[in-house]
Order: structure tokens, then sequence, then C-alpha cells
């Protein structure tokens, strides 16, 4: 068990060491000189301000010393949260805007992640044992996991924000409200947060559904079921048995998902002004704001690492095969 | 006692059913260990599934098994339910596999028998026994299926499938997963099962007849979806009659010693197509003694008492 | 099973796996719906350039009219033709999943059988690196990389895209070659002397064909979609349109509330309709080259 710990940790840290240098690498390798760029795309109109931020963005890049140290000073400011300063929100840290954002994604995420598996599991499996509606509902989980999850979000921000009515679209709460512990503050920000959410859970809700029917259908022709069934088992206790061995799989399944679906996050948030970490990804593009761009991406690479590390803990306690201390491989 | 009727099972493909099992008749003695014989596609394996339950593929066409009297409705599979496990069980060749790879066997054992409506406390002494008897630590339950060595397994699957005492077991290739050591241990502690009353018939199916030569008192030949030659252990080894096991005996290097080839090395072909057979004997394009007669399928009759045969030549 | 009945057809029809995977395909509703699906989206894709104008993006008609006789599609809030857009994006979206899909292909196939055929200190490095690419957010990696490329077009889109899809694909070939090399046939082909190229590609390669195929669609899907983020958080190329940028547009230039449902409605189905057709289509090869699966 320990060295399923220890295997899974030296891969998450090589991971953040190569992302934290990817970073790094990538203003350094494009073509061109990444300052004057800088500087051409924030339009400055006067040449003084030119040279102001041809300065400002020299040394924050650290160019002024050896390229082995201007790494090392990377890491240096990285280790202490020195995300730099954002462009978009100047002159505010950038690591103090995005950690001000992120519980709002992270409000979607965990909800839509966590309900959508457990739903897509049940029908999944439910599906599997039902044959009329494993044909009429399968094609429709198919569309679903295909569906852009940008698109899903402007139908349902349109359908049912701007059309029906039902629910606001656009900023995280009301412009008028600001935050508190009222009943008017908690309504409002559940209304503006419910499309967002029913929109990411529909299209993982798809692939988790399609996923687990199929798991369950496999097990269920495993060597283990047609024990059972050729000792009379009855079908109950085999489907229980094939549903928790089909499981394993589909938290494998989780950790591999997790990039998509922050993407996904990412895009549902900008469609409806979700004020999350999706919103600074569009503003960071729209204004050339490199700083804040980067600091969000190391910012998803640790949530993903960390949750993928909270999965590897949660299999362990689910299978007991890896706990046996067999399971040490992948 | 079972008696097997013209018992006729086919598989269901596109291109037409497959006749896996074509009118087999035989009986099996109360305390006879009968050692099932035959190549890949012989059928062996069809009728080891039709006496218990068939896979989704397969379809009861005709004839009838009979066991101390009372017919099992194989075809039906959930009526079959009642007699699975209590009196016709099966060690399955994917022994190793079998059990649920995340649960404890102890606690895979106890939802099994609860689920078949029988309380856990009332076969759990005889489950220590049995495990006593296989040579297995109690503490094995505790454990889960991927802790055990193939040999562990095997002995386990072996406990559970006998619990309850069933009237027929059927062995299905139990040992081909095995190491050669362990192979005879698996096949004596099979005997055991048999010797101590446990068990009352047992059909142990496989394509190594030196292993049913150490425990098995009859042999039945399969080929082909038909029987070829049915009789005691010695007299099948020593005097075969139908030149397919003659051909099968003659295979084996010595009696006793380890065969380990699956196809017949001393005869050129495979067997026929079963969809549908040809007619006429369906040995008759690769048997040495071939004459005209054999473009009518010879009957399975017995030549002497407890020895039957399916050939021209010997009748 | 090794007294499957089944198993004695291979001996006397040879070419019967073939003739029988041919003739289930054709019987299986999954891929052929699919198929006519993509296969009509594919055909607008390549020809429906010519009927409509060259440059997708001129203003040609009236600023935001709906659909109609003349523009089947509408126009957008400049009068650009939304079906002109449409057939152009389509081809860009068909390009971007054929390219990203062969490079990620390719990429994770040589990986892939590089570490379960050489085995050893080989398989543990490449094993060690698609791990890493694994739990790496592809999305958010492509957004950096998207976002310094101060050019942008479809081909430098789907180069990216195909460097960061192929880990999985390494990871499943990687299993499939280590349960493929146990088997009889490449021993034998090993013993009489073939070299490792011959073997892979005469002996492993064939055997997993069905499987690559598959795999081609799922990585297809997988990058289309990619590529309309991008194109969506405003990533995509800097020229030339795509589905993803027309939904980039459409929100930017508030279509949701104009109530300009004919802006972003097709650009998402026709990501929708391939990506989910392919997908239908995949179930049903399953369902062919498995026959445990068939409905039989």
């Amino acid at each position: 068990m320990g060295r399923y710990f220890g295997r899974k940790l030296a891969i998450y840290a090589l991971t953040f060491f190569v992302a934290v240098t990817i970073n790094w690498l990538i203003p350094r390798f494009m073509p061109g000189d990444p300052v004057s760029r800088m500087v051409a795309r924030a339009g400055m109109q006067t040449p003084e301000g030119v040279a102001a931020m041809r300065e400002y963005y020299s040394s924050l890049f650290g160019f002024d010393v050896p390229v082995w140290q201007q790494y090392l000073n990377f890491w240096g400011g990285l280790l202490t949260g020195d995300l730099g300063v954002s462009l978009w929100a100047f002159p505010q840290p950038v690591s103090s805007i995005i950690v001000a954002a992120v519980p709002y994604t992270l409000g979607l995420l965990i909800p839509a992640i966590l309900l959508s598996w457990w739903a897509g599991n049940k029908f999944g499996a439910y599906a599997a044992r039902k044959k009329v509606l494993d044909n009429t509902v399968l094609p429709i989980w198919y569309v679903l996991t295909a569906t852009p999850y940008m698109w899903l979000a402007i139908l349902l921000a349109w359908a049912l924000g701007k059309v029906a009515g039902l629910f606001p679209v656009g900023r995280t709460f009301s412009a008028s409200l600001r935050p508190e512990w009222s009943w008017v503050f908690v309504t409002d920000l559940v209304s503006h947060w419910f499309l967002p959410f029913l929109s990411l859970f529909l299209v993982a809700f798809g692939g988790w559904a399609i996923g687990m029917r199929n798991m369950v259908i496999y097990e269920l022709e495993s060597d283990y079921a047609h024990y059972l069934g050729a000792l009379g088992a009855p079908g109950k206790l085999v489907r229980r048995y094939a549903f928790r061995n089909a499981m394993l799989p589909q938290i494998t399944g989780l950790a591999l998902q997790l990039g998509v679906i922050v993407g996904g996050a990412v895009v549902t948030e900008i469609v409806f002004d979700y004020r999350g970490l999706g919103y600074l990804v569009l503003e960071a593009i729209k204004s050339s704001d490199f700083f804040l761009l980067q600091g969000i991406f190391l910012f998803i690479v640790i949530g993903v690492l960390v949750a993928n590390f909270i999965i590897d803990v949660v299999y362990v306690l689910v299978d007991p095969r890896t706990r046996a201390g067999m399971g040490g491989g992948a | 006692m079972l008696h097997v009727d013209d018992l006729r099972v086919h598989y269901r493909t596109l291109r037409g059913d497959v006749r896996a099992l074509d009118g087999v008749s035989f009986s099996v003695a109360d305390r006879e260990i009968m050692g099932l014989v035959g190549e890949s596609g012989s059928g062996k394996t069809t009728l080891g599934k039709s006496l218990i339950r068939l896979d989704g593929r397969m379809r009861h066409v005709g004839g009838t098994v009979t066991l101390d009297g009372t017919e099992l409705p194989i075809g039906d599979d959930g009526r079959m339910n009642a007699f699975r496990f209590n009196d016709v069980s099966i060690v399955p060749q994917y022994a190793m596999s079998a059990m649920n790879p995340t649960r404890r066997i102890g606690t895979m054992i106890r939802e099994l028998v609860t689920s078949r409506g029988i309380r856990f406390d009332t076969v759990r002494s005889e489950l220590d026994r049995r495990l006593d008897l296989v040579g297995l630590d109690r503490e094995v339950l505790d454990r889960y299926p991927i802790e055990l060595s193939g040999g562990m397994k095997q002995r386990m699957v072996m406990v559970i499938s006998t619990l309850l005492n069933p009237k027929l077991l059927v062995a299905d290739e139990v040992t081909s997963a095995l190491d050669v050591s362990t192979q005879r241990a698996v096949a004596l502690a099979l005997a055991g099962f048999r010797d101590r009353d446990l068990v009352h018939a047992m059909i142990v199916i496989t394509h190594d007849v030196s292993l049913v030569y150490q425990i098995a008192d009859t042999i039945l030949v399969m080929y082909a979806g038909k029987l070829a030659e049915k009789a005691p252990t010695d007299v099948i080894v020593e005097r075969p009659l139908h030149p397919y096991t003659r051909a099968l005996i003659a295979a084996l290097p010595e009696v006793g010693v380890q065969y380990a080839g699956k196809r017949l090395t001393g005869i050129p072909g495979g067997p026929p197509s079963l969809r549908p057979p040809p007619p006429g004997c369906r040995f008759r394009d690769r048997c040495p003694v071939a004459f005209d007669r054999c473009a009518e399928q010879p009957p399975f009759v017995e030549v002497e008492p407890g020895h039957s045969v399916a050939c021209w030549r010997a009748s | 099973m090794s007294d499957d009945p089944s198993a004695t057809k291979d001996a006397f029809t040879a070419s019967g796996t073939g003739r029988e995977a041919l003739f289930f395909a054709r019987r299986n509703r999954k891929l052929v719906g699919g198929g006519v699906v993509v296969l009509v989206f594919l055909l607008v894709a390549l020809t429906g350039p010519w009927f409509t104008t060259d440059d997708p993006l001129a203003y040609v008609g009236p600023p935001g009219a709906g659909p109609s006789g003349e523009f089947w599609f509408g126009t957008t809030t400049f009068g650009q033709d939304v079906l002109a857009q449409f057939v152009h994006g389509l081809r860009a979206t068909f390009f971007v999943g054929t390219v990203a899909a062969l490079i990620a292909g390719v990429l994770g196939m040589v990986v892939g059988f590089t570490a379960g055929y050489r085995g050893g200190l080989v398989d543990e490095v490449l094993t060690m690196i698609t791990n890493v690419v694994l739990v790496l957010p592809v999305l958010a990696v492509l957004m950096i990389i998207a976002a310094y490329l101060e050019v942008r077009n479809i081909e430098v889109q789907a180069l990216i895209i195909g460097l960061f899809s192929w880990p999985w694909v390494a990871r499943a070939v990687r299993a499939q070659t280590l349960s493929l090399r146990a088997r009889e046939f490449v021993d034998l082909a090993r013993l009489s002397g073939a070299p490792v190229r011959r073997i892979v590609f005469r002996e492993i390669a064939p055997n997993m064909a069905s499987y690559l195929f598959m795999v081609f669609i799922l990585l297809f899907g997988g990058s289309v979609l990619f590529a309309a983020t991008l194109d969506f958080i405003g990533l995509g190329p800097t020229d030339g349109v795509s589905l993803g940028l027309m939904l980039n547009h459409a929100k930017q230039w508030s279509a949701m509330d104009l109530g300009m449902w004919w802006w972003f409605v097709p650009p998402g189905l026709g990501i929708t309709s391939v990506v989910g057709a392919l997908y239908i289509m995949n179930v049903g090869l399953d369902e062919v080259f498995n026959p445990k699966l068939r409905e039989t």
C-alpha cells in the first residue's frame, strides 16, 4: 500500500514539476520577444508608457539574469505564492484574484461532478438490465456526452433563462446585492447557480451512465457471475456484486475525466458570466493578461492533482485488492 | 442415479444450429465417478453445462435428464434454479476467477447460502470441516480470492460447490489451470468427496485421459456431439474398441504419466462441422479402419456388460 | 471456453470472421444509422463551400435576419451568412478531428507498442511519461500554449491537440500488446527469427485493427470537443471560421439576449451530431467485433 501511494505521489510530483516547467518555458520558447509582444498587445499609446511597461515586464520575467537562475527564481516566486501582478485588474496580485474566484468554481464543480457521477452510475446500472430502457435511453446519453459543454449551457440559458424566464442569466448573484447570510442573497445565489450546474451535470451524466452500463454488462458476463448463476444465486445478488465491481473502474474514470470537466466548467462559466475561474480565463485572454492566465493554469493543475490523490485514497478504501497489498501497480 | 436419455442441445448461430449434443444417452450410478473425455468441440463441456445451466446461446431441443427419479427441467432456467447447488453442482473450469474478487470469501459464501434461503449458521460448522478435509486453513474465509494460490482457489471452489452435498457434481477441466503436482492433489481431493459420500455421483470432464485414469470408475468418450464409447476405466485403457478411443489411448506415452497435448497428434484432421453434421459415422474421415458401412451412423450399443460403443467394426 | 462449438467453424471457413463481421456490420442499426449521419455531414462539409460564398466572413445580407429562402440559416448581427459559416466551420471540424486523432493515434500507438513490446526500463520510462501527461489537465495546457501563439490556424490547433491527447491510447495499446505478446502466434514468429518490426506490423497490428479504429473515433470526438472549447474561449484560429468560433461570436455579440437562435443552434448541433453519431457508431462496431454483445 505504501508502494502504491509512493508511486502515485511520485507521478503527481513529476506532473507538477512538468506543469511549472511548461509554464516557465512557453513564454520563452514562443517565436518573438514576449516582452514586446505583451507591450504591443497592451496597446499603450505613449512612448513613456511603452518604456515603463517594457521595463516592468523585463524585470518580471527576470531576463537580466542567466537562464538557470531565471528558472530557479520562477520556482522561488511560486513557492512563496507570488504569481505576479494581474494586468487586467492592475495592480492586484494574481494569487488573490484567483483565490477570490476559486470558491465559485468549486461550488459549481464539486456538486456537478459528484451528483452526475452518482446519478449516472445508478441510471447506467438500471439501464443495463432493462433492455427496452437501454435501447431508448442509450442514444440520448451518447448525444449528451457528445454535446459541447458551452452549447448546452447556451441552449439552457436561452431556453430556460431568456425565453422562459425561469432563471436569471449572467453573474454569480444580482449586481444589486452584497454577499451576506440572508435569505434574499442565498436564494439569489442559488438561482444564478442552478443553470450552470445543470448544464455541467447533464453532459457529465451521459458519460457516467454509459460507462456504468457497459461495465455492468461486462461484469455480468464475468466468471464469478456465471458461477453464482450456476449455483442458483438469484439475479439480485449477482447484480449487486456486478454493480459494486463496476464502480471501481468508474472511480478511476472520475480521475481521468477531471481535466475535461474542469474545461467544461470554464466554458460554462463564460456562457453565464459566472464569476469563477472561467470568467477570469476569458478576461485574461481578452486583455492578454498572461500572468493571470498562467496563474489559473497552475491552480487548475494543482486542483486536479489534489483531486486525483483524493480519488486514489478513496479507491484504496473501496478496492480490497489494493489494501491486500497485491495491486501495487498503476 | 443419473439417467440421460437422447439429450439434444443446439447452439444457435446465424448460419443455423450447431448440434453440439446430438442424441446422447448414458447413466451414472451412485458413487460412480465418470470421466468424460473428448477433444475441443466434442460436446463435453456442452454436456456438462446442460446438466446445470445452459448458457444464453444453448437451446434444449429434446431428450430428458433424470436424477434419482426426478426429471430435471434443464430447458427452464427458472425452475432449474431449485435443483442447482442443492442437487446438481459444478466445479467450473474457470475456478481461478470463479469467486468475486472484491468480497471476502467467507462473506461471499454467507451471501450465496443466504440467498438460497439457507441460514449460514446451519452450514458454518460443516464448512469448517470441509476446509480441513481439503487442507485449507479456516482463516481463508477472511481473505480475498487474490490472496490465495491457484491450488487453494481450486480447492476453495470445490468446497463451495459441494457444501450442500449435491447428488451430482460436474467437474469441468478442474486441473487444466494447475501445475502438475497440484493437479494430482486436486484430483484426489475430488475422489475424497465421493469416498466420504458428500457427493453421490460425479462427472469429471477433461481432455486429459491420464487424469481420469487416476480417479474415474468409468470413462465416456465423446466425439463430435455423439458418444463414442463408454466402459470401466481399465477396459477403456486396456481394451478400447472404438478407433477414436484407441487413438486417444495410443497418444498417451504411458498411462499415469502427464499428457499435455490437446490435439490428437496421431490422427490428421479435425472434427467435422456440426452445422449440420455430415451423415454417417462422424469419425469416418479420420478413421484408419473406415469401410462402406460407415456411411450409416453406427448405434451406441452395449457389446458386453458395462461396455458400450458406437462403431460398426466393434459390434 | 475450449469446448465452444463455434471454435470448430474456423477450421473449415478461413475467411469466416471477416465475412461474418461484414454481415453483422450491415445489420447493425447503430453502425449504419451513425454512419449515415456522419457521411451526410461530411458531404455537406466537403461540397457545401462550393454552393455558398467563398468568404464566410463577408457581409452579404441584412444584419440579424432570421432564416429565410435566401439565407437558410439566417444572418449574424453583421449580416454574415450563418449557413456559409456553418459549412466552412464543419470542414474545419472534420479537419481538426481527423488530423489531431491521427497524430494522437500514431503517438499513442508507438509509445504503447514500444512500452508493451520492449518491456523493462523502456517500459518504465514510457509508462511514467504517459502517466504524467495523463494527469495533466489537457485543456489547461492547450489554453496556455494557444494563448502565447500569435498566429493560430487550424493546422496548429490540430497539432497541439494531437500532441496532448495520446496518453490513454498509449495505455490501452500497451495493455493490449502485453496480452497479445503472450499469445502463441507471436512466439512462433519470434522463434522463426522475424524482426521486431515485422512481428509488430504483421502479427500484432492486424489483430488490433478493429480496436484501433474505435480508438480513432474516440480521439476524433475528443479532439473536436477540445477544439470547440478552445475556439469558444477565444483561442481559436485567428483567421477563418470554425463551429466553436461561431459559438464564440454568438456569445460575444449577445445572440442569446437578442433571441438570434439561428446563430448559436446550428454550430452546436453540428458538433453534437457528428460526435454523437460517431460515438453511436462506436457502440455498433463494438457489437460487430465483440460477439458477446450481439443481440441475437
